[in-house]
């Protein structure tokens, strides 16, 4: 074709424009941290294996093994957690936060009955660590320590390995064959555990063994005990031994009415397995009001749909056979009950009291170098203790006690126990902004109310120790999973690539770098940062 | 086991998802689309008809197998796309003259067909003031006549090009350099409107619809749609313009995806004259929430504020809203029609 | 062999065109360019013309919009319009012709209102002089159908528009002898389509970029070259149609009786005729007398003019438009062909709006000028009725007084006092 000359082009010929030096700001893909890892205990990172399970198939073993980087009890995870990355979810400022411990749940039950399992990489590093006690954080520690080539014993003084997942939580939310499938999977890396073993003498039982290093976890067993006026008929006995009673095949008498006192998660659990056990009655009396209690939401819901009863503002001042003198309260204006004078008569044939656990810290006696306040073990940022090469965590530790807190701190003092054998400064974690609400362009994620777990119909779970909630089938656990607005990251929606006016976003489909800007063309206006759904790229000014 | 999910997180609100078939993704989601035009435009940044013409042009070009060729009339789509000796487009494309692009493809359709070349396609595009006021005459000839042309017209409310004049699609009280915001009735003047989607059904072509740059996968179905028929078809987008409008480069999908859910913009299609399909208000918001964002309506929100022109322009969009039926629970135009 | 019948202008004009082949015919209806394009809708609806593509469009704006979309495409096309018609496609003419637009049409010259005015002048078809189109004006009807023949293909040639002017009613609705070429005739003489640069999927381009300072005026520049090259292609062209046809037709002019002639009148269109026989009179009573048909006027072919004009003292320029406030078009042109010789060109204004250019009309201006009556330096309008005008401008010259509206007065008075 013979094109008159300037009036005729040839096409694309403006590529030679470089239209990016009107440029005064360069988007930048970014990776913050979303609200759900920021909020996890254990330190998982829920995105990334939201992502994986987003897929479905395949991608279910994927987002398993990468929840089993982080925590080695999905399933157990996926019951008992109380799950604070869901609290912190910007998705439930959209609608309902994602049900993400449910989906944590479908992943751990498809591994057990897929049979996944993980494998020890790491080459032996030739050290030796001992573990105090089976509970979470031990086993988690036993875990991370196992994985990157160390020989972890655990001595735990019980007869069963689980601690207070085995001793503490009825079976009706954790069953038994979950949390023995999830510690053996545990013990097939390798890591020896001795039932039975109650170290009393650290310093003698590492010497003995020739450990380079120690985690101690050996929690808080102990149920507190609160005086409280009682006649000789009357019949009180702790939350905690009962439970633990129970776990080893004790069914207490505890009559047809029961008063539980406390108002936490125990309290619940005691309550809940007296109507299991046969008590028509089962009352919680708790000083405060309901929304002050520590127990967990759903907890409590649960345990009224049971037919749990509760006593709020009340106190017990005596307890005599078959009856108990309660004392109403009042909050004051610090929130603070003060005691009324008014009393009332609560019939009761058995209190369980639930007032809170201490732990054993008898191990301990021979090293004063290990520094001991208000009955929990003092421990640096590290989780070591004052005695370089021992660390402890889980409820024997001073924080938040929970299963989710004990495996975390299961695995950071792995990671750190293992830094300090190789002799490399304590692992700092980077600090790493969290992925804000209002940084989301909720626009565009599907309308998706949550999907809420199936229960056990009522009358059934209040006879029975079966589990009341169950899972997630399939089709439901993708859905969840789909909810995931990947906060603060990319999840590769496409939209920067669409939306760019000067086609300056180039997919180019690497690994880890879905997109790349094309500054040669990129004028800045912004449009795909504020059109990404998740917040995961930032507008920087350039230097001019 | 075999699973049917029943969200794809963001569905098809995103340009792309991963999680969907590959053949269910957008044009503009492929790697391979054919950016008809191309970087290098001088187009202002986050202009919303470069956007619209790239989103319409990369559809129509999926749906005829690149076999197509295109009409564009002056403007700014034209200027900022062709000055000499650069091109950013990508498909045979001529430009004449400001009010002649409909005749310009219907001649080339006339052509086409003389030829016996009944595979290759015509798109014709113009912005509004060469489609509703300019361009006018030619356009109703070539609905009248049913030429087998797609028009688009990429409305942007103004002659932005002449340095951002009120057109017969300017809306009411928006500030132009020819409607500025002085006198008792600042702005664009209230009249009877001219929405030109409407004008075209009144022809009974094949296909009119409306469309925003907003919402990318409806708009994609709207052009596969139009490049399935034959005849007269015409597309109204929606496209902001940050300079006009007074709205950030970085919010013109944004102030698009409002001029939707208030209901100041009806996004609809329809067949021989009829409505057949109207695109529901998913959040709906009061038109404040449009309005606020663009300094062409600055002074309702001055000293005084402007609350009686504020309503005015709530009940056009009310008005949008029933006449349409926008609104879920709405039963909707097609009670009003039976 | 062609067959000469009695046929209206118009008709024989469309089956000419016809016979071109055009694929693509976008026309609005104007007076007195109706019967052609009627007819060509007839032949297209007949199939005797296909294929052909017919667009009955809006306007004449959306006629040559179309036709630039069609040609752009790569067909032959063909429109036709007049007088307010042209003006109101100017816009795109001026397109057509900058994109290199191979379009012919056909101009069937009319007035131009206010006042409105259907019948014939070449006012319109001169208002768009400048437009880059090339203007070939037809003496009689069966030029009219050889020019358009000749049109295609030096339109096609170059990448130029072509305007055919042909003067409405005179020669359109003139019933004649004409002979219309036969189909196999126009298709030996007449190449198939072979657009220098169409709009295509295979070889995309951008056609109708804008253009700035830093190359419009080599773009301007290179137009007016293309013209320049029409100058050698319009005498080829017609000599090869007189080869393949047997007749003569087109060219750039036409010399009548000019040889040893000291008057020589210059004229466009139809009205030529009329000066023939007013020439051969004034020959016979020995007077020497010729004439210059300007066949081409766009590009104006400023050497052949000059060369047939340079040995006359005078030349009377009889046309039918005039440039308002300045004289005469063609006249001005014809001193610019003449520059540097003592020639005198005398301007005379004639015909407007269907005033008959008669031939005792032209005798007696021809007589004036061979008597010395007529002043070179005023622009003459013949048969202008003083009677009608003197009034008006006394009461304007009251009104608005000064030298020129005393000279206009003046003026008026000689022309009235005069013979012609």
């Amino acid at each position: 074709m013979e094109k008159p000359f300037a009036i005729t082009l040839d096409v694309g010929s403006s590529k030679a424009n470089k239209t990016g030096s009107w440029r005064t700001e360069r988007p930048v893909y970014v990776d913050l941290l979303p609200p759900c890892s920021n909020a996890c205990p254990a330190g998982e990172d829920v995105r990334s294996w939201l992502y994986d399970a987003e897929e479905g198939g395949a991608g279910y073993e994927r987002a398993w093994r990468t929840i089993m980087e982080d925590n080695p009890f999905p399933a157990i995870m996926g019951r008992v957690c109380y799950h604070p990355c869901e609290t912190a979810c910007n998705r439930g400022q959209l609608d309902e936060a994602v049900g993400i411990n449910s989906v944590e749940r479908f992943l751990g039950d498809e591994a057990l009955r897929e049979g996944w399992s993980v494998s020890v990489d790491a080459p032996s590093t030739g050290k030796k660590v001992l573990v105090v006690g089976a509970g979470p954080s031990g086993l988690s520690a036993a875990y991370h320590l196992a994985r990157r080539g160390h020989a972890v014993t655990i001595l735990e003084a019980g007869p069963m390995a689980g601690g207070m997942m085995r001793f503490g939580i009825p079976a009706y939310r954790l069953p038994r064959e979950v949390l023995d499938a999830e510690v053996q999977r545990i013990l097939d890396l390798g890591v020896r555990l001795e039932l039975d073993a109650k170290v009393t003498d650290l310093d003698a039982t590492m010497a003995e063994g020739g450990y380079d290093a120690a985690f101690l976890s050996v929690g808080a067993q102990v149920g507190r005990r609160a005086y409280i006026p009682a006649g000789s008929a009357a019949h009180v006995l702790d939350a905690v031994s009962m439970l633990h009673g129970l776990a080893e095949g004790e069914r207490p008498l505890l009559g047809r009415r029961v008063a539980v006192y406390g108002g936490g998660n125990t309290a619940l659990d005691a309550a809940r397995t007296a109507r299991r056990l046969g008590a028509s009655e089962a009352v919680v009396v708790y000083r405060r009001t309901r929304d002050r209690m520590p127990a967990h939401e759903s907890e409590v819901r649960e345990a009224e749909d049971e037919g749990v009863l509760f006593r709020w503002l009340t106190t017990i001042k005596q307890v005599e056979g078959g009856a108990m003198t309660v004392e109403r309260m009042e909050l004051d204006d610090t929130g603070f009950p003060q005691p009324t004078g008014e009393v009332d008569e609560l019939a009761a044939d058995s209190l369980v009291l639930a007032l809170g656990q201490d732990t054993d810290l008898s191990l301990l006696d021979a090293m004063p170098d290990v520094a001991v306040d208000d009955g929990v073990v003092q421990v640096d940022g590290t989780l070591m203790t004052g005695r370089p090469g021992v660390f402890a965590g889980g409820d024997m530790v001073p924080g938040e006690r929970s299963v989710t807190v004990g495996v975390g701190h299961g695995r950071h003092a792995a990671e750190q126990i293992d830094a300090w054998l190789a002799g490399r400064a304590p692992r700092v974690p980077a600090d790493r902004a969290v992925a804000p609400y209002d940084g989301l362009n909720t626009w565009y994620f599907a309308d998706a109310p949550r999907t809420h777990r199936p229960t056990l119909e009522t009358v059934r779970r209040q006879s029975t120790f079966d589990e009341v909630v169950q899972g997630l089938d399939e089709d439901n656990a993708l859905y969840e999973a789909r909810r995931c607005m990947s906060c603060g990251t990319c999840f590769q929606c496409d939209n920067c690539f669409g939306v760019c006016p000067d086609n300056a976003v180039l997919k180019i489909g690497r690994p880890g770098e879905p997109y790349l800007i094309d500054l040669d063309y990129c004028k800045g206006c912004g449009l795909c940062a504020s059109e990404c759904p998740s917040g995961a790229i930032a507008m920087e000014p350039e230097e001019i | 086991m075999t699973v049917e999910p029943k969200l794809y997180q963001v569905d098809t609100f995103a340009v792309g998802n991963r999680l969907l078939d590959p053949a269910q993704r957008s044009e503009q989601a492929r790697a391979d689309r054919s950016n008809a035009i191309t970087s290098g435009h001088r187009a202002c940044q986050g202009c919303g008809e470069v956007l619209g013409a790239r989103y319409v042009l990369d559809a129509a070009m999926r749906a005829t197998g690149g076999n197509m060729v295109a009409a564009n009339a002056t403007g700014c789509l034209e200027v900022f796309s062709t000055p000499y000796p650069e091109t950013s487009w990508q498909l045979p494309w001529l430009h004449s003259l400001f009010g002649n692009a409909p005749a310009v493809a219907s001649g080339m359709a006339a052509a086409l067909r003389a030829q016996g070349r009944s595979d290759t396609r015509v798109v014709a595009q113009a912005g509004d003031g060469g489609t509703v006021d300019i361009g006018f005459g030619c356009l109703s000839g070539m609905f009248e006549r049913n030429d087998d042309v797609l028009f688009v017209c990429y409305d942007n409310e103004g002659y932005m090009n002449t340095g951002v004049q009120r057109s017969g699609a300017t809306p009411p009280a928006a500030r132009t350099a020819n409607t500025k915001a002085l006198g008792p009735e600042p702005g664009n003047a209230f009249g009877q409107g001219k929405f030109v989607p409407l004008i075209a059904m009144a022809h009974e072509i094949p296909y009119v619809a409306t469309a925003t740059v907003a919402d990318l996968r409806d708009l994609e179905a709207k052009v596969e749609t139009a490049m399935g028929m034959s005849g007269a078809r015409y597309l109204h987008v929606l496209v902001p313009c940050p300079l006009g409008w007074g709205s950030a480069s970085e919010d013109t999908i944004k102030v698009a995806r409002l001029a939707r859910e208030t209901g100041i913009f009806p996004v609809f299609e329809a067949e021989r004259g009829r409505i057949t399909a109207v695109s529901k208000i998913r959040r709906w918001q009061p038109v404040e929430e449009y309005l606020r964002i663009q300094r062409r309506y600055a002074h309702l929100f001055g000293e005084p504020r402007r609350d009686d022109i504020v309503a005015r322009i709530q009940a056009q969009a009310d008005h949008n809203i029933d006449r349409f039926g926008l609104l879920d629970d709405d039963p909707g135009y097609e009670q009003d029609q039976e | 062999m062609p067959v000469r019948s009695q046929i209206e202008g118009s008709q024989a004009v469309a089956r000419a065109v016809a016979r071109c082949r055009p694929q693509v015919v976008a026309a609005y209806p104007i007076s007195p360019q109706t019967h052609i394009v009627e007819s060509l809708a007839d032949l297209v609806r007949t199939g005797e013309l296909d294929p052909c593509e017919y667009l009955m469009v809006e306007s004449e704006l959306g006629a040559m919009s179309a036709c630039i979309g069609s040609s752009a495409m790569g067909s032959r096309t063909y429109t036709a319009t007049a007088s307010q018609g042209l003006l109101f496609m100017a816009e795109a003419l001026f397109n057509a012709s900058g994109l290199g637009l191979p379009i012919v049409m056909t101009v069937a010259n009319r007035a131009i209102g206010a006042p409105i005015n259907i019948w014939n002048d070449h006012s319109d078809s001169m208002s768009m002089r400048d437009s880059g189109w090339v203007q070939l004006f037809a003496s009689s009807n069966q030029e009219a159908v050889d020019l358009h023949v000749q049109a295609f293909r030096l339109a096609e040639r170059l990448s130029l528009p072509v305007m055919v002017c042909m003067d409405g009613f005179v020669l359109t609705h003139a019933v004649e002898q004409v002979d219309v070429p036969e189909q196999d005739e126009v298709d030996a003489f007449l190449p198939p389509f072979t657009p220098r640069q169409q709009l295509d999927p295979a070889q995309p381009v951008s056609i109708g970029a804008m253009v700035g300072p830093e190359a419009f005026t080599e773009v301007k520049y290179l137009m007016h070259a293309r013209q320049m090259q029409a100058l050698d292609e319009i005498p080829r062209i017609a000599a090869d149609f007189e080869a393949a046809f047997g007749r003569p037709a087109g060219g750039l002019v036409r010399p009548y009786r000019t040889d040893d002639a000291e008057t020589v009148v210059v004229a466009l269109g139809s009205q030529v005729g009329t000066i023939e026989v007013v020439v051969d009179q004034l020959r016979d009573e020995g007077h020497p007398v010729g004439l210059l048909d300007v066949t081409c006027f766009r590009p104006w072919p400023r050497d052949e003019v000059r060369r047939a004009l340079a040995g006359a003292a005078n030349v009377v320029v009889l046309e039918k438009a005039f440039a308002v406030g300045a004289g005469g078009i063609v006249g001005q042109n014809t001193r610019l062909a003449l520059a540097g010789t003592p020639t005198v060109v005398h301007d005379v204004v004639a015909g407007l709006g269907g005033r008959p250019v008669t031939a005792a009309a032209v005798r007696g201006l021809l007589d004036d000028v061979l008597a010395g009556r007529v002043d070179p330096h005023r622009l003459h309008f013949l048969g202008l009725r003083t009677d009608l005008v003197d009034g008006q401008l006394r009461r304007d010259a009251a009104s608005v007084p000064g030298p020129h509206a005393e000279s206009m007065l003046r003026e008026a008075g000689v022309i009235g006092s005069g013979s012609h």
